[in-house]
């Protein structure tokens, strides 16, 4: 059996990855994407965790459900943002996004 | 109806008539005059039936001076008991009503021509001033003069209403409280009535001067009233006039033993200061004559038919308690009346002698008549009093409307002329009236001589005779030969202005154009002097002559008003030395007064000035008594009212101590400003403030707008927070 710890070291290089794109990346729904690979990172922590730490419950599924639903509902604003800024300012970069400047 | 209710009601209709014209016709002359005079004729109905059913009902005044008219309801609870109003006549009220009664009729009857209804609105009347006269021009194209109706005329009928108001609920009164509201009523009118030409300043101080100085008597009353209801809990006739309460006021040393008097005594004094005001007696006579500035219906409201006789009918109202304990001789307070009026009476008469304005005349003998009443009271003669009281209303009243008559005469010789600077007032323009104005001479002639006492026919002999057997009769000589001098000067005086008015020729263009005025003014001087007669033989004594002439003396009937024993009438016979006294001084008044002035012509000196000499001009300046008054008492007022109350007291003491206490405030207001507000709490404020701009200047520059920037932050801080946490949880938590 894989141990639990090669499932963290993905999921920890799975977010380091989404990290890198959310902090590297100029376009909104490049960012978007990234932030959606460090969910499924942690995903991939909670279902190991539950696996190998406590398969009679299946709280770690549930979390994981929570978590697809959660982040469905945040990318479907996200997306809707960036579109309406597209629509307005032509806008897809998220450095000139500086409206709420001091 | 029943007599009580319609008692109640007598009042009534002049009030109604006072509202109905201020409120809402004023603006209509006729409506107004005919709600104005349709009121009295109304009350007078009331009156006259009131006084048949008490004079002639069953038993006369006898059985009313024991059961008089009463009804009474609670009006205002005070402490444990109620204080009851209501209304009561009896033979004094009664009699008292007859005169009111018509003399105000009368009086409204005759506003109507002295006000000039139906004549034209003048050329440039204004309110507030009397009319001075419009121009017509008739079919021929001819301009004249004539005169103008009065500018204010509903409010003056409004004024006379409420005034008539003030004087009926005096006389139907069961109790001194509500006498006095009426008594109050009737000050506030005459201020009005006699300011009524409100424009003329002499019209304005007039009824300043006749308010504030019957204030003066009107607040000794008001002690009166306060300390007799103090003393005997009630203000009701028929409870302080009880035999007992008397008798307890009689022997009750006055409060703090008070020059030694007795209660009654005190009381009744308080009292006839009030009297002293408003019926104008010595020392506050100074009003009176004044008051003439009022239109000439005002001079006889108030000098005949109502204020200054309530003062009288209040003094003999009062009588029981002025005279409570006088077995032994007259009291102290009628002692007082005694001497004021017969001072007042004499006093008065010797000033009328040498005035030149004929309404001036009528004003002093009304003192001196009024001084005569008292006299008479004070010396117990109580019925001869009110007798007197009553036949002086109508003969007053007839001589005033009479020389109002004669002023609007002569206002007519004016408009004629056009000479403005003549005083339709003064006698010595007048003469020959008689000629163009004869109702109002035989009128005038009956009124005056029924002033003078003229023998067995007019009103004024048979009550002055009956005043003078009194005095003979209980030994009073000196108020007996003061008051035998004052009808000699009275007759004097008299038969002067009847000479001066009427006899002879007109000395002025203008009394040459006078002219009889209309049958308003005519109708009131004819019936009331039927009244300046007949009201006299009501009081024909039974024994006259010696004769035994029955039962005939009806006015002895207001005795039976009175709870006395002492002052009985019954038991003065006829003498023929007081019938003597007053025929010679009437008779003799006349005659010298017809001689002296039967051929005065124009130009010449007044033969009286002639005779005194330069007592004359002391005379004729009312032996400066205004002059003296305003040099102490007017003067006095104003020094402290403007040096005293409103230099010293006000600027100097309540405002000195308001700006001491305004700049000690401003003072210490200064100190806290400096010392705490500025640097403590504002300063502190600002610090705070600053603190904050400081903060957001330096911080603000890390808003950049920029999300992955602050995603950066986070990250760093995350990554500190970590690290931190692990050091914490890992090396220091060990």
């Amino acid at each position: 059996m894989v141990p639990l710890s090669w499932y963290l070291i993905v999921a920890a290089g799975l977010f380091c990855l989404g990290l890198y794109g959310v902090l590297s990346r100029k376009n909104m729904v490049a960012i978007l994407m990234s932030v959606e690979l460090m969910l499924n990172a942690i995903n991939i922590n909670l279902i190991a965790f539950w696996r190998y730490q406590d398969p009679a419950r299946i709280v770690g599924q549930a979390f994981a459900i929570m978590v697809f639903a959660v982040s469905a509902a945040e990318v479907a604003v996200g997306l809707a943002l960036v579109i309406s800024l597209y629509r307005r300012r032509k806008i897809v970069i998220a450095e000139n996004v500086d409206l709420m400047k001091w | 109806m029943t007599t009580e209710s319609l008692i109640w009601l007598l009042p009534l209709p002049p009030l109604l008539s006072f509202f109905l014209i201020i409120l809402f016709t004023n603006r209509n002359r006729a409506l107004s005059h005919t709600i104005g005079v349709g009121a009295a004729a109304l009350a007078w109905l009331g009156s006259m039936i009131v006084f048949l059913r008490a004079a002639f009902g069953e038993g006369g005044f006898h059985h009313l001076g024991e059961h008089p008219f009463h009804s009474a309801i609670a009006w205002l609870p005070v402490g444990e008991t109620t204080f009851n109003i209501g209304i009561q006549i009896d033979p004094l009220s009664a009699a008292t009503l007859f005169f009111v009664g018509w003399t105000i009729f009368m009086i409204f009857l005759y506003s109507v021509g002295y006000q000039n209804f139906g004549q034209p609105e003048g050329d440039h009347d204004k309110k507030g001033l009397p009319p001075h006269g419009a121009t017509v021009t008739d079919e021929h194209g001819h301009k004249h003069t004539v005169l103008s109706i009065e500018p204010n005329y509903s409010r003056f009928f409004a004024f006379l209403s409420l005034f008539a108001f003030g004087m009926y609920v005096l006389v139907v009164s069961d109790n001194l409280l509500t006498l006095f509201v009426g008594w109050e009523i009737m000050g506030l009118c005459s201020y009005l009535l006699i300011g009524f030409w409100f424009a003329k300043p002499s019209a304005r101080a007039a009824a300043i001067k006749a308010f504030m100085t019957t204030r003066i008597g009107d607040v000794f009353m008001l002690l009166g009233l306060a300390y007799l209801y103090s003393q005997t809990g009630s203000l009701s006739y028929r409870v302080i006039f009880s035999p007992e309460v008397l008798e307890h006021l009689a022997h009750d040393p006055a409060v703090g033993g008070f020059l030694g008097l007795t209660t009654a005594s005190l009381i009744g004094i308080l009292f006839f200061m009030g009297t002293i005001g408003k019926s104008a007696q010595f020392p506050l006579h100074v009003w009176l004559p004044d008051a003439m500035e009022g239109p000439t219906p005002v001079s006889a409201m108030i000098h005949a038919a109502t204020m200054v006789s309530a003062g009288v009918y209040m003094v003999i109202r009062i009588f029981p308690i002025l005279s409570a304990g006088a077995e032994h001789g007259l009291t102290p307070a009628m002692s007082t009346l005694a001497v004021i009026g017969s001072f007042s009476a004499l006093f008065a008469a010797t000033i009328a002698i040498a005035q030149n304005d004929i309404k001036r005349v009528l004003a002093y003998s009304t003192i001196s008549q009024l001084g005569y009443m008292i006299a008479a009271l004070g010396i117990g003669a109580y019925v001869a009093a009110a007798f007197h009281l009553i036949t002086h209303a109508f003969f007053k009243a007839l001589l005033f409307l009479g020389s109002g008559s004669i002023i609007h005469g002569m206002e007519h010789g004016i408009l004629h002329t056009g000479d403005h600077h003549m005083d339709p007032q003064d006698m010595m323009n007048m003469g020959g009236l008689r000629r163009s104005m004869p109702i109002t001479f035989w009128t005038f002639l009956i009124g005056g001589l029924a002033l003078s006492g003229f023998p067995f026919v007019t009103a004024g002999f048979w009550s002055k005779d009956e005043i003078f057997a009194d005095a003979f009769a209980n030994g009073h000589y000196t108020v007996l030969i003061v008051l035998a001098l004052t009808a000699f000067l009275t007759a004097f005086y008299t038969m002067r202005q009847i000479m001066l008015a009427f006899a002879g020729e007109p000395r002025t263009k203008e009394a040459e154009h006078a002219h009889e005025t209309p049958w308003t003014m005519t109708v009131p001087l004819m019936i009331l002097a039927v009244f300046a007669i007949a009201a006299g033989w009501v009081g024909i004594p039974n024994d006259f002559l010696g004769l035994n002439l029955g039962e005939i003396n009806w006015i002895h009937g207001v005795s039976y008003t009175l709870v006395l024993s002492e002052f009985e009438l019954e038991g003065i016979t006829f003498s023929f030395i007081p019938l003597t006294i007053s025929l010679a001084v009437a008779l003799g008044g006349l005659v010298v007064g017809g001689v002296m002035y039967r051929d005065f012509k124009a130009g010449q000196t007044d033969p009286v000035k002639k005779m005194l000499g330069g007592f004359h001009a002391v005379l004729q300046n009312k032996y400066y008594f205004d002059e003296f008054y305003h040099a102490t008492f007017v003067r006095f007022s104003q020094w402290v009212s403007e040096t005293f109350s409103f230099q010293w007291i006000d600027r100097g003491i309540i405002d000195g101590f308001l700006h001491t206490l305004a700049r000690v405030a401003f003072f210490l207001g200064g100190v806290f400003r400096d010392r705490f507000e500025l640097p403590v709490i504002s300063g502190g404020a600002d610090w705070v403030a600053s603190v904050f701009q400081w903060f957001g200047q330096t911080f603000r520059t890390i808003q950049s707008g920029r999300v992955q920037q602050y995603m950066i932050l986070v990250l760093v801080n995350v990554i500190a927070f970590g690290f931190l946490f692990y050091y914490l949880v890992e090396v220091v938590g060990r």
